[in-house]
């Protein structure tokens, strides 16, 4: 079973997805943030943030999810991110955040 | 309407727990890296970084940063008129790219614009600079309104206080180190002063050289095996250097009298332990019990002492102690009329005497310290020194100790009282 913070490659090997925790906070967006940095140094271009397990995104949470797609950006990779909750859909375009990411279910 | 609802629902969730961070008991390094996420995730601002202002080196250094790309300096020096203009500007929003007038953003304008700085606010605190906040363009792409503005300064503010209630802490330590090499300097020069003293005293009697010296050291081994605390063991050594300072008053041929002394030369000579007391009690000494110690050092658990012939649980500790080693001293080297006596027969005489002129607890301690010495338990190359091979290395003294010991009370829980 895939825990939070941890990630699988994709079938093209290019591609990875990171499971992001129940409450994206500074503990657990930290972990994912360091993972998929990891994954972008690797060469990894796609990288799905997925979650399925995220009830709640706060501030820090969303300055952490910036930082990913700006490391990203910078490394030439696309960030997508999947099944995420109403509410959190709703954060991120208010927020502009989608601007920056596409959200697939 | 309900957009706006929830924008401020997240902010005011995003403010909330930045009060927590700034008065939580985080490391102030991570709470300013805490409260830039905060900052920068409320109104999802993509980057920015949060830097300390040192008004002695006049420098911003960046404590945290996020998205500004390494080329970033990580520190910014200001000149007395950016300083100034950042103190007439307060705790606001400086727009980077209005503001080329200042030297600041002309000699850093190439970094803000790589690093995409659309925002400098300085954290202006009680008329004071402490440092300030870069931030970058918002996701949305949009520009800052003034709600935004306002929540930025209100976070910002936040910021500023941890760094001034850091400042201050700061400020405390290092007023609190002066003072501890302040108190550290005033000890020193205390001991040296004692030892000087100890040093008068004993130029007086070619015979008794190094006596106060010794008193002082064997004061301290006895105080040590009571379990007295390092300061208070500190007292006792300084009681035993100074328990003969009234000596200085004494005429030298009476001190140095190749002879037993007659009545009057030594009555002369007991009015030292008073006037000791007269010289050391002016004095404001670390620990309470020192002039107690010169006056009564004489005196006998069994009242047959001097100046005031008191008894037992009259007499101060400290100078019980110092009458042990004073006694102990005099027992193990040469006098002008008196040669120093065998090493069993001093522990002999002050095993019969425990009770009688010693405190038993105190002989116990003396013979302890002793033991441990000499088993090589401990090693204090002073102690042996002083005391002298004869007595260290005494064939057969040991079991003799050990025996005595087993007689003896174990070591009181009195103690000398310091001070500080």
């Amino acid at each position: 079973m895939i825990q939070h913070g941890e990630s699988v490659s994709t079938a093209e090997a290019k591609g990875a997805v990171v499971y992001a925790d129940d409450y994206l906070n500074k503990l657990s967006g930290e972990k994912i943030e360091r993972e998929c940095r990891r994954r972008i140094a690797e060469g990894c271009r796609e990288l799905v943030v997925n979650f399925s397990q995220t009830e709640v995104v706060n501030s820090i949470g969303v300055s952490i999810l910036l930082g990913i797609i700006d490391t990203a950006s910078s490394n030439g990779a696309k960030v997508l991110f999947s099944d995420v909750n109403e509410n959190t859909v709703e954060l991120f375009e208010m927020l502009g955040v989608t601007n920056h990411v596409t959200i697939v279910t | 309407m309900t957009e706006n609802r929830s924008k401020l629902i997240h902010t005011f969730g995003a403010l909330a727990e930045l009060g927590q961070e700034v008065s939580s008991k985080n490391g102030f390094q991570e709470t300013i890296r805490t409260s830039l996420h905060l900052l920068l995730g409320s109104l999802a601002i993509m980057r920015g970084g949060v830097a300390r202002y040192s008004r002695f080196e006049h420098e911003l250094t960046v404590m945290a940063m996020r998205g500004l790309g390494d080329n970033f300096p990580l520190s910014l020096s200001l000149c007395q008129e950016d300083e100034r203009q950042f103190l007439v500007n307060g705790l606001h929003p400086i727009e980077v790219s209005q503001a080329s007038v200042l030297p600041f953003f002309q000699v850093y304008d190439r970094s803000f614009e790589q690093s995409r700085v659309e925002l400098l606010v300085p954290l202006v605190i009680r008329g004071e600079t402490l440092g300030a906040i870069f931030i970058g363009e918002k996701a949305s792409g949009e520009s800052y309104t003034s709600h935004d503005r306002e929540i930025i300064c209100a976070m910002a503010r936040h910021i500023g206080v941890a760094i001034s209630q850091r400042n201050m802490m700061s400020e405390l330590e290092r007023k609190a180190d002066e003072n501890r090499k302040l108190y550290d300097d005033m000890r020193m020069t205390y001991k040296d002063t004692v030892k000087a003293f100890a040093a008068a005293i004993d130029s007086k009697d070619k015979y008794t050289e190094g006596h106060s010296v010794r008193v002082g050291k064997y004061s301290e081994i006895i105080a040590k095996e009571l379990g007295w605390a390092e300061d208070e063991v500190e007292g006792a050594a300084v009681a035993g250097y100074l328990h003969d300072v009234g000596k200085l008053t004494v005429e030298r041929k009476i001190i140095n009298a190749p002879y037993r002394i007659n009545a009057k030369e030594s009555a002369e000579l007991n009015k030292h332990p008073g006037v000791g007391y007269e010289i050391l009690m002016p004095i404001h000494h670390p620990y309470a019990d020192v002039p107690l110690a010169a006056k009564y050092h004489h005196e006998r658990l069994d009242g047959r002492g001097y100046p005031d012939g008191l008894y037992d649980r009259e007499i101060p500790y400290i100078a019980k102690i110092v009458n042990l080693a004073d006694s102990f001293d005099a027992m193990t080297t040469d006098r002008p009329y008196k040669r120093r006596r065998p090493a069993n027969e001093v522990f002999e005489d002050l095993q019969r005497n425990s009770g009688k002129q010693f405190a038993p607890e105190i002989v116990g301690a003396l013979f302890k310290g002793l033991l441990s010495e000499m088993s090589g338990e401990t090693k204090d190359k002073k102690f042996r020194r002083l005391l002298g091979r004869e007595y260290m290395e005494s064939e057969g003294l040991v079991p003799v100790l050990k025996t005595a010991l087993n007689g003896m009370p174990s070591s009181s829980p009195i103690m000398l009282m310091s001070l500080d």
